[in-house]
């Protein structure tokens, strides 16, 4: 899968045939559970695109989801699995919000605080597997995954103990911390669009920045690709290793930082995780791990997610379908070796004719 | 000591219970991982346990089985857990998809497969309670031997004592059947393996087959004895606990089941600590997040070094070096 997701070839057809396979085996599910697949897919897309307040709430939800996938993709592109996104951004968010409650400085000194101290706590609960793998070899898939609930019951304990408002969830924060931004609001019917959705914008560009632009991001890749060449030809494949998860979990923690100053403007005590992490994992896969891809695919699976209610209220068809289709669309990208053998042989049969 | 004793009747029974679906979910785990694939999906091969534990039991009790029911529910779980293992095993064996990839698409198609289908039915987020569920019983004789008897044998499930036998025969075919001396060869070098001519990808399929079932059979368990329904909220996180148990306990059934039953205590500590002279002071949030942490520290080598399988996570293709 590494090769696959750094490889140039891998081009546009795989994820478009994952997509299309994914909605494909939605219809049918549709079908068999008694809706009409025309139906749920037009109240779906008109979830979706129907009116500026669904597409506002389309690209607040998609703003995390960048981040998510950012942190993913910089990972992979490391030869590492991040599956600790979720983890991370949860930290971010708590922290972020911390910041945001605990002082009231001006605005300009307050948000980008509050912004760092996210990507501060998400770096270093990436930091920790990252050193891990790179001292013991010890596996980052595994330690990720306990890491994620170490994030959950750490901050839900923290909250619970120290910052409890109202109900499950912390107070408010200070408006000098705050993303929210009348502007797009109004612009999209009130919807809770927000500054952070340009942020995450910027963070693409930033990522491309980074990995191919310069010396840094080339070794970063390079270890990526092989590690002993990359040792071979003197660069430190351990400390790369660091840093990687480290960027990676600063990026799923700036995701955090979004939901918990944009979105919602508190943390709250989460029963289960937010998933958003793991939905990271989704769009840095068909997004190919590049800067593009990881954009239009948070804007898949954003909409998704958001085109969902609407199916649910206009079509009657549960929310969950879409939880299924983005379950198979990985499955499908993921399994892409068959995909393209099945393209080859089509290839093949083409010329012999 | 009284006190003491008094301590332990509580929370024994209760780590017990807590770690018998761990413990199950883990032989799971080691079937498929001791064959060379990772499974990351035990947690969504666990949901749809609990789903098909459930809705078998409910079926079963509209036939009027009565209280046979969840029994043949767990029977039902099993088969639907297998089944469903083997979207895992197609992708990652025959596909050679990401193997860790394809566990999380698992358990993401298992939430959003049962809750569909729930919100299809029942038109709710949740399943019918189920009428017959599995209680605590004490065992005959052994419940009335003196300190042990109320500490182990009394107001227990039955399913503790029937996982704990199981484990006896995972362990027994792993390490003293020649399936179990294929199945660890296929994970530790396939190569080799085929060359002696064991079939690589069938004994995978069996495998990962194996982990369907048997988390399967931890997800019912837990769905039939703890919980009575389905909802999303039924199974949280006990898939990767069970897997965390697998890794801490070094891949080995008495290893995991030592560590399913540690990790039983950490939770049954985390739910009754508050009651617990001695244990007041100790915030709930140590003993949730105990497990995950000696997992880590497990794995870093400093409560003795967990060595995965060798081919674990490496797609075999014939013919390759």
């Amino acid at each position: 899968m590494m090769s696959m997701l750094k490889g140039r070839a891998f081009g546009i057809t795989i994820p478009i045939i994952a997509i299309l396979f994914g909605f494909l085996a939605g219809a049918v599910i549709m079908l068999f559970s008694g809706n009409n697949p025309i139906t749920g897919y037009t109240a779906l897309v008109n979830g979706i695109v129907g009116d500026t307040y669904q597409f506002g709430e389309t690209l607040q939800r998609m703003t995390p989801l960048i981040f998510s996938g950012i942190a993913v993709a910089f990972a992979f592109r490391t030869g590492l699995l991040n599956i600790g996104v979720e983890g991370q951004l949860i930290v971010g968010w708590f922290t972020s919000v911390y910041v945001g409650l605990a002082i009231d400085p001006p605005m300009i000194i307050h948000l980008p605080l509050a912004i760092l101290a996210g990507a501060v706590a998400g770096a270093l609960w990436g930091f920790v597997p990252g050193l891990l793998k790179a001292r013991f070899q010890v596996h980052e898939v595994i330690v990720t995954i306990m890491m994620n609930y170490i994030a959950m019951h750490v901050t839900n304990s923290l909250i619970r103990t120290y910052l409890l408002d109202s109900g499950q969830r912390t107070g408010f924060i200070n408006s000098s911390a705050s993303l929210e931004s009348e502007f797009l609001s109004e612009l999209t019917q009130f919807s809770r669009l927000h500054w952070g959705f340009l942020i995450a914008a910027a963070a693409c560009v930033l990522m491309w920045f980074i990995l191919w632009k310069t010396k840094k991001g080339f070794e970063l890749r390079s270890v990526g690709f092989n590690k002993n060449a990359s040792l071979y030809a003197g660069m430190n494949v351990d400390q790369n290793i660091v840093l990687s998860m480290s960027v990676s979990g600063a990026f799923a923690g700036i995701g955090g930082a979004m939901v918990g100053l944009g979105t919602y403007g508190y943390a709250n005590i989460l029963p289960t995780f937010t998933n958003i992490g793991f939905d990271g994992i989704a769009v840095a896969l068909l997004g190919a791990s590049s800067s593009i891809g990881i954009f239009l695919a948070a804007f898949l699976f954003g909409g998704l997610q958001q085109g969902a209610n609407m199916m649910q209220s206009q079509a009657g068809v549960a929310p969950e379908l879409v939880e299924i289709i983005i379950a198979l669309i990985i499955l499908f990208v993921a399994s892409s070796y068959i995909i393209r053998w099945a393209l080859d042989r089509l290839q093949s049969r083409k010329e012999e004719k | 000591m009284d006190v003491v004793l008094q301590i332990l009747y509580i929370i024994v029974p209760a780590a017990l219970i807590a770690a018998t679906p761990l413990m199950l979910t883990a032989m799971g785990g080691l079937f498929s991982e001791r064959s060379g694939v990772v499974n990351i999906g035990l947690e969504g091969l666990m949901v749809m346990g609990a789903f098909g534990g459930i809705i078998g039991t409910l079926m079963f009790e509209a036939l009027g089985m009565g209280a046979l029911s969840p029994w043949l529910g767990i029977g039902f779980a099993v088969i639907i857990g297998a089944i469903f293992s083997l979207i895992h095993a197609v992708a990652s064996i025959s596909f050679r998809a990401d193997q860790i990839v394809s566990g999380v698409a698992i358990n993401f198609l298992a939430v959003g497969l049962t809750v569909f289908i729930v919100r299809e039915i029942y038109d709710a987020g949740q399943t019918a309670t189920i009428g017959t569920r599995i209680l605590r019983s004490n065992i005959p004789f052994l419940s009335d031997i003196p300190v042990i008897g109320p500490m182990l044998f009394s107001r227990v499930y039955l399913t503790t004592y029937i996982a704990l036998i199981i484990i006896a025969v995972v362990w027994y075919v792993v390490f003293k059947t020649p399936f179990g001396l294929r199945l660890r060869a296929v994970g530790e070098h396939p190569m080799a393996a085929d060359t002696m001519g064991i079939k690589v990808q069938r004994m995978r399929y069996i495998g990962v087959m194996l982990s369907g079932a048997f988390a399967g059979a931890g997800g019912s368990v837990y769905a039939v004895t703890i919980a009575g329904n389905f909802s999303a909220g039924t199974i949280v996180g006990q898939g990767f606990m069970a897997l965390a148990a697998l890794i801490f306990g070094k891949w080995t059934p008495f290893g995991a089941m030592g560590a399913a039953i540690f990790f039983g205590f950490a939770m049954a500590l985390s739910t009754s600590a508050q009651q617990l002279p001695g244990f007041q002071n100790i915030p709930q949030v140590w003993f949730l997040i105990l497990p995950y942490v000696l997992t880590i520290l497990a794995l870093a080598g400093f409560v003795g070094k967990a060595e995965p399988p060798k081919a674990l996570n490496q797609p075999y293709t014939k013919g390759s070096r």
